[in-house]
């Protein structure tokens, strides 16, 4: 599934205007974003949650071209799921 | 600084659509239920910009509890793994202000 495809179901859904569902959809994730550009952590209750993880600096490679690179520490976010998709997901398990 | 959590996506919608905050309320928890929903169907989410959902099948391994260094075998599991954008990935990581 898709960016579209998922407004068009949420469209749907709710009998919401396309353009609604559409603004809905893009607010959710920018507020998402927005978080994780301040370093803040998401928590979406029975979704899952985005913590911001520290990643140090170290000296990688191009792998086509064997060039030594000097990659810089970084935040990103690393998704956890919450307990009702995971129960949900791994049906039987 | 402070998590964000459902009501602060709400409120963030309430501002950028008009939408009631109980109709802003519905849709999180809609748009939430059809990712679950199409995952649990094995079947990937994928948002340009943002990342991918996506569900991976892991085989059963030896573990160890870390509290009684217990020996244990992990069950086979399906598990949900989310993978960054490369878009979403240079903007996180600065890699814009550089080029």
């Amino acid at each position: 599934m898709n960016k579209s495809e998922l407004i068009e179901e949420l469209s749907m859904r709710m009998a919401l205007h396309p353009k609604k569902a559409e603004s809905m959809v893009n607010t959710i994730l920018n507020s998402m974003v927005k978080a994780m550009k301040d370093n803040r952590r998401v928590e979406i209750r029975g979704f899952g949650s985005f913590v911001m993880r520290d990643y140090k600096p170290y000296i990688g490679r191009n792998p086509k071209s064997g060039e030594k690179i000097q990659v810089k520490e970084k935040t990103l976010p690393f998704f956890k799921s919450g307990k009702d998709m995971r129960d949900r997901v791994n049906v039987g398990g | 600084m402070a998590t964000l959590t459902k009501s602060g996506i709400i409120d963030e919608i309430v501002l950028n659509t008009g939408l009631s905050r109980k109709e802003a309320s519905d849709g999180v928890e809609t748009f939430i239920e059809i990712i679950k929903e199409t995952l649990e169907k094995k079947e990937p989410v994928s948002i340009s910009g943002f990342g991918k959902w996506k569900v991976r099948e892991k085989t059963a391994r030896r573990g160890r509890n870390p509290k009684t260094a217990e020996e244990i075998v992990i069950s086979p599991r399906t598990v949900v793994t989310f993978s960054l954008s490369n878009v979403l990935r240079s903007k996180l990581s600065g890699k814009e202000e550089e080029q």
